[in-house]
């Protein structure tokens, strides 16, 4: 009864502190003066259509690179807690999957991963980028997975795919702090015409690299996750 | 008009999410914790913001539910030895 | 819009609830992960302005002033990656309940006596 009172006292007192949210806060129909300098001034500095790619990629590079390292410890973490089998060492016998998901999966997955490769190259001119790109390729990858129960990927392809994109993401981002303004920045190559994609300097190739090793990461999660001898 | 589908929506959101803590059946209650998300990636487009919108469903409405789905697999495997 | 945020902050109390009271371990990551969902669209709510479009340079907007016809991208590129970093956490999570389960072959947490004071 008491632990019951103690949490309904917690939601309260959290539904209390938003109330200020709600009932205080008026709609702005002005940008704060950060999102007016990105808004105007991002365009002719950068060259990018899409403004959002434009703040991950250059504006606020620096976040995303520690983005990216999170994403790289849970993913080491998770490498780590499933490490050890377990006493059983058979696997169970598996159910092989059925002719339609067979036949559907191999027609699918060449679309999905052209599909995923269009989104983060051209992550710059329309919505989309290195994290979406990378997430369709995972789904292209558990398509393979769940067709052929039996096949593995090779977990040091991965690994090293993984690793020397991450490399060479801080390669530019050094070139950025020598040719340019500072670490990341993506104007030391030709900004090009607004709308064509060799535009917008080192945005394409930065963000093909994010995508490239987000894929390989959350690909790497699945099969470890995936595996049913461990 | 929007309004009424945003609140259409919302009332869905908070039943799947009432849903996915109080049904029995864990499976269900995995999809039901996608549904949220699924719906909430059509709210992203209202608030014009197309990029967060493709994220959310192709992370929180797949990947999310994938991955939920391969934890409780592997536990549901070691419970039967 | 403000009806967007009272969703979120209304799924960030069912989240907050359900991680309270459930005592199975799975129903409280799915807890999490609706707290997860209610925060994002709070945050993405709050750079929304009213009659303005998505921050992208197309065909729809040349010509007019940038600066008083789009959003404010900046919290949909924090959201953009905070749902990628969700993903992770939760996958950690979730193998730390498969861990949890090999343990004690339990998922209920009342078994986990160990911290308990």
């Amino acid at each position: 009864m008491a632990k019951r009172f103690i949490t309904l006292l917690l939601i309260a007192l959290l539904a209390y502190m938003f109330l200020p949210f709600i009932v205080e806060v008026d709609e702005t129909s002005q940008l704060n003066r950060v999102a007016e300098k990105y808004v105007t001034a991002g365009p002719l500095e950068l060259g990018a259509a899409n403004l959002v790619t434009a703040v991950i990629v250059t504006y606020r590079g620096l976040d995303t690179l520690g983005e990216i390292v999170v994403l790289f410890i849970a993913a080491v973490g998770i490498g780590f807690l499933l490490r050890k089998p377990s006493k059983k060492k058979i696997a169970a016998p598996k159910r092989s999957s059925s002719e339609i998901l067979r036949t559907g999966s191999d027609f699918l997955i060449p679309l999905l991963i052209l599909f995923g490769v269009y989104i983060f190259t051209h992550g710059h001119l329309t919505p989309g980028g290195g994290f979406q790109g990378g997430v369709v390729l995972t789904s292209a990858a558990l398509l393979f997975m769940l067709s052929n129960t039996e096949a593995r990927f090779n977990k040091q392809l991965t690994e090293v795919i993984e690793s020397v994109s991450g490399i060479f993401y801080l390669i530019i981002g050094i070139l950025g702090l020598i040719l340019a303004g500072g670490f990341l920045d993506s104007r030391f190559l030709q900004l090009g015409e607004m709308g064509r994609l060799f535009s917008a300097g080192a945005i394409p190739i930065i963000y093909s690299i994010i995508g490239i090793k987000v894929g390989m990461e959350l690909i790497g999660i699945l099969e470890k996750l995936r595996k049913e001898e461990i | 008009m929007s309004l009424i589908i945003i609140i259409f929506l919302g009332i869905i959101m908070i039943a799947a999410a009432v849903l996915a803590l109080y049904l029995k059946n864990l499976v269900a209650a995995i999809i039901s914790a996608g549904v949220i998300s699924l719906l909430a990636s059509v709210l992203y487009l209202f608030l014009a913001a197309p990029d967060v919108a493709m994220t959310e469903a192709a992370i929180g409405s797949g990947l999310t539910t994938i991955v939920f789905l391969l934890a409780f697999n592997k536990i549901r495997s070691d419970r039967e030895d | 819009m403000t009806v967007i945020s009272i969703l979120g902050f209304i799924l960030i109390i069912i989240g907050l609830w359900g991680m309270l009271t459930q005592k199975n371990i799975i129903k409280m990551i799915i807890g999490f992960s609706i707290i997860d969902t209610g925060l994002h669209l709070v945050i993405v709510s709050i750079g929304f302005i009213k009659g303005r479009t998505a921050p992208i340079i197309s065909k729809a907007v040349e010509g007019l002033d940038t600066g008083k016809n789009f959003i404010d991208p900046v919290p949909s590129a924090l959201v953009l990656t905070a749902i990628v970093i969700g993903l992770a956490i939760t996958a950690l999570m979730l193998v730390y309940a498969v861990k949890l389960f090999r343990f004690k072959r339990s998922l209920q947490i009342e078994d986990f006596e160990e911290l308990k004071w």
